[in-house]
This record gives C-alpha cells, sequence and structure tokens, in this order.
C-alpha cells in the first residue's frame, strides 16, 4: 500500500481529531498566579487544602464577630438559616451515621449531614461570611472549622485543627458513612427505582383524595386572581376563601393596585419611592375634596405634594378603577 | 360567548344569585356575554380605533402588555428566610408553548445575583489538561457555537409536596422549572482546546463568579456528551438573574449543575463533594441515608390548563394544555385521566419534541360541570412511566426533598374551582 493511499485511509476512518491548536488567536495560557488565585476548592480527599490551623478558641472569637448574628452564638439558629449545630448524639460518632436523620420530624442541621469535613472548610472559604465571602484567612477557616466541630462536641475544647490533622478529624465526623451513590440518578444511564405502567383503562386506584390544601392555607400565596391572566378559558380564584364581600372588595382592589404598578412605588407603611398608603391615607383622610382631587392627580399624575419625584399619569385606568383605588387608600391604615 | 342563561342560579335565593353573578361578572367580565341590544365591546368603538396610536420605538425594549402584568415570578411565602438565598417560580400558569420567556424564567441564587461586565468576566479551564487557558468572552464568542432548546428545572422542584399537597398553584408546585434556546460553545470543545486529559479526568468541576463561588461535580461522560457553556438565551444574551454572561447547561441534569456567571472549570480525577454536593441537593431515604450526586431529572408532566387555583368559566369544551419532559431524552407519550387515574387518555403532542426539552400536550375535554379529578402522565423514550405519588413514597419517603416527579392530581369541584389534591 503506498503512503498515500494508507494517508488517504486514516483520513477517512480516523475521528476527525483537532490539530494541536484548532481554533488559532482564541483564549491564552493561564498564568500560574492566576491559577493560584482562583484555584480555591478542596476535594473530599483534601487536595487543595492549603497549609494553616487554628484552635476552636480562636475560632469562637471569629464566629462572635462575624457569624453569630445569623447563626446563632452556638450555631443553633434557626431565624436566618437552618440550624448548624445540633441533633448529634456520642453514639453516631462511633457509628458513622447520624441517628436522627432516619426519625421524621427531626430538624436538620448542618453537623447531622455532613459527611466530609472537607465540604465545610471549603464552603466557609469560598462563600463565608455571607456578605464578605472569601475575607477570611486560612488560618481563621481552620479555626472556624474547630468551633463549629467544638458546638457538638466532635472536638474538645482545647483542639487545634490544620491542615496535618483533617484526616484523622474527618473519621470523627458523626454522619461520615452516611452517603450513597448507589442510585440510579447519578450516571447517565442509571437504572429507575421506580417502575410505573402505563394502565389505560379499568385502572387499580383507590380513587381517594388523600390530602388538600388546608382551608387556612389557601390564601397563603396571595390573590390567585391577580396571578392569572384576565382572558381565556380560567381564572384565578379570589385570594381570601370564605372572605365576607368586603373583604373579597378590598382584595379586589388591592389586586388592581398590584397590576396597576401602584405598589411598585407605594408600600403599606414604607416609603419606597413615593409615600406609604399610610400616610397618604393619614394626610387626606379627613379631607373631604381630597378623593376628587386624588383621582385627578392618579389619572394625570401630579409632582410637588411629598417632594420632587412626580407621579406618572394612569391614563389607562377607567373612572371607576381610580375611584376605587383612591377609595383603597384613603382607608389605609 | 359564554351565554347568560348558563349562570346556575344560587339555591339561597336573589341574594346569593345576585351575590354570584356578580362574582362571575368580576371574574369573567361581561364583555362577551350577549345582550339583547348587543355587545357594546361591538357596537361602541373604542379610542383604539379612533385615534392615532403610539409611534414606533416608543419603548427600546418592548414590554408585555399592562394587561398580562398578573403573569409575574413570585417567590412562595415562607419558603426561605433570605431574598438572596431563594427562589422566585415561573408562572407555568400562564404560559404557551415550551420556551419559557426570560423576563418570567425562575430565579434560583445562593448569595444574590449581579450584574457583571461581560469584558471584565473570564473563563478558566484548568487542572488535569495539557494547556490551562484563560478565556475571555470575545474568545469564547468566536468559538464554533451551537443552539440548543432545553428544559431546566430545579431538583427541589414539586419538593414541597413530598408529604401533602402544600402548595395552591402550578407556579408553586412546579415553577422551578423553565426552558430556553441556550447559545453557547460545547463544553467538549473547550475540554479539547485545553488538550483535556480524558484518561484520568473523569469529572470536570464547575465554579461560579458570584459570592457563593458555587461549585458542582460533572461527570465526564455528560460534559463530552451535550454540556454547552452558553451565553444566548432566548436569542439574546442571558439575563443577569440567569448567569450573565456566562453559564454552563447541562442538559437533563437538575438546575443547581448549571453554574451561573461560570468563572472556572477544572477537570479532575474524583468528585469534589461540595457544599452543594453534600449538605444539600442530596436526597434523604427513610433509613437515613442521603443519596448524593442525585441529577437526572426523570420524566414528569403537569397539567397548566386547567390548574391549582384556576377556575373554569363555564360548562363546555376545554383544550386541557400541559407540559412534559425528561432528563433522559425525548418524550414519547402523555396521557391525560380525567377521573382520578382510573381511566386514561392519549394526549396531542405539539411539536417540536426534543431531548431534554419541554413538551407540550393538549387533549380536548367537554366539562360537564361536574367535579372531575385531573392528572397526566408522561412517558420517555427509555420507556419509564412517570410514577403516582404513593409509588414514589414507597422507596423514597417522604423527607427526600428533591426529585419529586410524581403525577399531579387538580381536583374540579362542581363549581368550577380547581385545587391541588393527592389521591391515592
Amino acid at each position: 500500500m503506498s503512503r498515500c493511499i494508507s494517508l488517504a485511509l486514516l483520513l477517512l476512518v480516523a475521528p476527525p481529531a483537532l490539530a494541536k491548536d484548532a481554533y488559532p488567536g482564541i483564549g491564552r495560557p493561564a498564568l500560574a498566579a492566576e491559577i493560584a488565585a482562583w484555584d480555591i476548592d478542596v476535594r473530599a480527599d483534601f487536595k487543595g487544602l492549603p497549609k494553616g490551623s487554628g484552635s476552636v478558641k480562636q475560632g469562637e472569637m471569629v464566629w462572635e464577630a462575624k457569624c453569630a448574628s445569623c447563626h446563632g452564638a452556638f450555631g443553633e439558629s434557626n431565624a436566618v438559616f437552618p440550624p448548624i449545630a445540633g441533633g448529634v448524639q456520642a453514639a453516631d460518632m462511633e457509628r458513622g451515621r447520624a441517628a436522627a436523620l432516619a426519625r421524621p420530624g427531626e430538624q436538620r442541621s448542618t453537623l447531622m449531614k455532613l459527611s466530609q469535613l472537607s465540604t465545610l472548610w471549603d464552603y466557609i472559604n469560598r462563600a463565608m461570611p455571607w456578605n464578605a465571602p472569601k475575607t477570611l484567612s486560612a488560618d481563621e477557616v481552620y479555626a472556624l472549622t474547630a468551633y463549629i466541630l467544638s458546638l457538638d462536641k466532635i472536638l474538645p475544647e482545647g483542639f487545634v485543627l490544620s491542615d496535618a490533622n483533617m484526616a484523622e478529624v474527618q473519621r470523627r465526623l458523626p454522619n461520615r458513612d452516611g452517603m450513597t451513590r448507589a442510585h440510579g440518578l447519578w450516571r447517565a444511564r442509571g437504572k429507575p427505582d421506580v417502575a410505573a405502567a402505563a394502565c389505560m383503562k379499568d385502572c387499580q386506584v383507590e380513587g381517594r383524595v388523600v390530602s388538600q390544601i388546608p382551608a387556612y392555607a389557601r390564601g397563603d400565596h396571595g390573590d390567585l386572581a391577580a396571578q392569572n391572566r384576565l382572558v381565556g378559558p380560567v381564572r384565578g380564584i379570589a385570594a381570601l376563601a370564605g372572605a365576607t364581600p368586603a373583604e373579597a372588595r378590598v382584595a379586589q382592589v388591592r389586586s388592581l393596585a398590584e397590576r396597576s404598578g401602584c405598589l411598585a412605588c407605594h408600600a403599606a407603611k414604607s416609603r419606597i419611592i413615593g409615600p406609604s398608603l399610610a400616610e397618604i391615607a393619614a394626610k387626606y383622610r379627613l379631607d373631604d375634596g381630597a378623593e376628587a382631587r386624588l383621582a385627578l392627580k392618579v389619572k394625570n399624575g401630579g409632582q410637588g405634594a411629598w417632594g420632587s419625584i412626580p407621579m406618572p399619569p394612569h391614563a389607562q385606568l377607567e373612572d371607576g378603577e381610580v375611584r376605587d383605588l383612591v377609595r383603597w387608600v384613603l382607608t389605609s391604615d | 360567548m359564554t351565554p347568560a342563561g348558563r349562570i346556575r342560579p344560587a339555591r339561597e335565593g336573589r341574594r346569593g344569585f345576585l351575590r354570584q353573578a356578580l362574582a362571575l361578572s368580576g371574574a369573567a367580565g361581561l364583555s362577551g356575554a350577549a345582550r339583547a341590544e348587543g355587545d357594546p365591546a361591538i357596537l361602541k368603538l373604542p379610542p383604539h380605533s379612533m385615534g392615532l396610536g403610539q409611534p414606533v420605538a416608543a419603548r427600546g425594549y418592548g414590554l408585555p402588555s399592562q394587561y398580562e402584568s398578573n403573569l409575574q415570578r413570585r417567590q412562595s411565602p415562607g419558603l426561605t428566610r433570605v431574598p438572596q438565598a431563594s427562589v422566585s417560580f415561573t408562572p407555568l400558569q400562564g404560559l404557551f408553548g415550551i420556551i419559557t420567556p426570560s423576563g418570567l424564567h425562575f430565579e434560583r441564587h445562593h448569595q444574590g445575583w449581579w450584574d457583571i461586565d461581560p469584558a471584565r468576566h473570564r473563563l478558566m479551564l484548568m487542572g488535569l489538561v495539557r494547556q490551562p487557558k484563560v478565556y475571555t468572552m470575545d474568545d469564547l464568542m468566536r468559538l464554533p457555537a451551537v443552539s440548543r432548546i432545553h428544559f431546566i428545572e430545579c431538583g427541589a422542584n414539586t419538593g414541597m409536596e413530598w408529604g401533602n399537597a402544600a402548595v395552591p398553584s402550578v407556579q408553586y408546585t412546579h415553577g422551578m422549572l423553565g426552558c430556553c434556546e441556550y447559545t453557547g460553545v460545547r463544553l467538549s470543545t473547550l475540554l479539547e482546546d485545553c488538550g483535556a486529559d480524558l484518561k484520568r479526568g473523569k469529572y470536570v468541576l464547575a465554579e461560579g463568579a458570584d459570592g457563593a463561588s458555587l461549585t458542582r461535580t460533572i461527570a465526564m461522560e455528560r460534559a463530552l456528551e451535550d454540556a454547552i457553556v452558553a451565553w444566548g438565551m432566548n436569542g439574546e444574551m442571558l439575563r443577569p438573574e440567569n448567569g450573565y454572561p456566562l453559564r454552563l447547561v447541562v442538559p437533563g441534569v437538575q438546575g443547581v449543575s448549571w453554574v451561573k456567571w461560570l468563572r472556572r472549570l477544572e477537570v479532575g480525577d474524583a468528585p469534589w463533594d461540595t457544599r452543594e454536593e453534600v449538605l444539600h441537593y442530596v436526597d434523604l431515604m427513610p433509613d437515613g441515608m442521603h443519596r448524593q450526586y442525585s441529577s437526572i431529572q426523570e420524566c414528569k408532566s403537569v397539567i397548566t390548563t386547567p390548574s391549582g387555583g384556576q377556575k373554569l368559566l363555564a360548562r363546555g369544551y376545554y383544550d386541557v394544555s400541559g407540559l412534559a419532559w425528561s432528563g433522559r431524552g425525548r418524550v414519547r407519550r402523555v396521557d391525560l385521566s380525567f377521573d382520578g387515574g382510573r381511566n386514561w387518555r392519549g394526549a396531542r403532542l405539539e411539536g417540536p419534541v426534543l431531548s431534554k426539552s419541554l413538551t407540550r400536550f393538549n387533549l380536548g375535554w367537554v366539562w360537564d360541570g361536574g367535579p372531575a379529578i385531573l392528572q397526566s402522565r408522561a412517558m420517555d423514550e427509555t420507556g419509564y412511566v412517570q410514577p403516582q405519588i404513593r409509588q414514589l413514597r414507597e422507596v423514597r419517603g417522604t423527607r427526600s426533598i428533591y426529585h419529586n416527579n410524581a403525577i399531579q392530581s387538580w381536583q374540579v369541584a362542581a363549581g368550577g374551582e380547581v385545587s391541588n389534591v393527592q389521591v391515592y
């Protein structure tokens, strides 16, 4: 076979292997300093973990200054974020599984779920504090990690955590054996865990309603009438189930205010761009001519009564709608 | 047209009748109602027929009609306590076809969103590669681009419904869902350009440029198959809330892996076990074990019209409509039941039916004014059938938060009000 033919064959059968530089002029080599600046990840096997150390005591000081306001003094707070500490038993540390996770109704904490110590370190390092991420030193991250672990007595008070003993501390984590990848939702060709059939006729069902939205929760997500289109095959249902006609009327007008953009500038009690509804009501409630004057202002726009920012005209509103809106504003408190 | 004669007199007499008629007129309007003297919407010419309209470019960037402002992305009250680490839901109850308008696309941020200057944005590709590289947006947008339509669904979509029917409308039950045309360069192109070591490099870490610098491990098989490093969304650049100027698109996989504000890709030989892989986006099983790296969004569907929190206008014909999708490929079939799952009829699949994309289905139904329970059940090209909530619970319990792809039931009451229920 001549060289020419074998080359032609090679071109035919070989995949379109890219030449070393298939896209000349695109991108540039990353510099070592640039890689160092961004390559902050710490993997489960601690690849990427920088040198450093911090004690439980040091961690407590950083915690009080930068973390406790959201997470509580002992990581117990559930007010802003779910609790970090709590629910871990000494026996869990022996077993490597947080027993509370098997109990329905238990509040799940970070330390109950945490299976990899690297995860805690990496996350604090990249994303905390909440409003100033990536501002902690490596030593501070070690100290905070140590302090958090001490909250559930995974580490004793005097402990100093460092790159040298992270792997050892990993073996104390209460839920270190609590993760499984043996399921069908990870790999592209994973096998589903539930096999349903596509029955078409006289299928076996009890036909029993086992759960529905409780009456008290129907209004939880606001006025659904104001969350649906105004034309079409359906309408949203009125927000307040079992509301009196007067309440329903108020909800209707409120939804008109929402739709018409009023609430983008006027809040119930606080100033956004324009005065609050309560302020307007307080100023004009006893003024007999106010309703007509305000209606004109809504319709044509106005400026000056509350400052220099003008209110745009709302010419699209019907007179009846404007009247409803103004009356509603004047009864706000 | 809604003949007035179809408004059924209420049993409690004239006052009740009036109240109901008012409520109906408030809900449906009388615009279409035939009156003896004729419809004023026809007889009285409106201003738009008798005056001069708006000029071109009155709005340099067009906006929806003022009458469409009810459709907004919204938060579910009480779901989260901090708006920067929260979710807003797509108003699926009002959307048509399969494409999610960019401005109504759901949001999920872990530490707030940013509008990043694209001229200063960089993508770094490093790790097990022959040549670590830095790309500017200029670089990336010169590479061979692809445009693909794919759905994105948060792993926690429908998560509030594991234990019981919890939220009133499809916006909140299923609204962490979108489907857009994404434009970008295939991740495989970038991996090749840097000479990724595919022998040792079995995983890619994707990292965002935001405060959270959210990180997720992508298996190399997926990275090479169909993942895209995207800048385009529905024909324009990504919206800031969706990762402007650059995000990862991982078709079929839960949204958290579609890292927004993408700044770095690292090739490695083991998964990373990041916070979003250990503490969150892990599915709690009844025995207390967590399933880690649960990623695929299995076949699922939901009827969007009519759906929870809506009221049918009147008896008669409806084109029942909804969405079906599968993270494992194309939707093959969707069946609908109107009697709580006893009997099923095949729905029409509206084209195009694309892999790992939303598929719109429709089916005609004549509502007789009586109670009904509507369900949709999708099957994908692998033969997998969307399960009942009961079947899912038997395997996974009620606390796993993520990957609830159960059949959704909407109960239609005699008055036409539709509500979220679960049936066995």
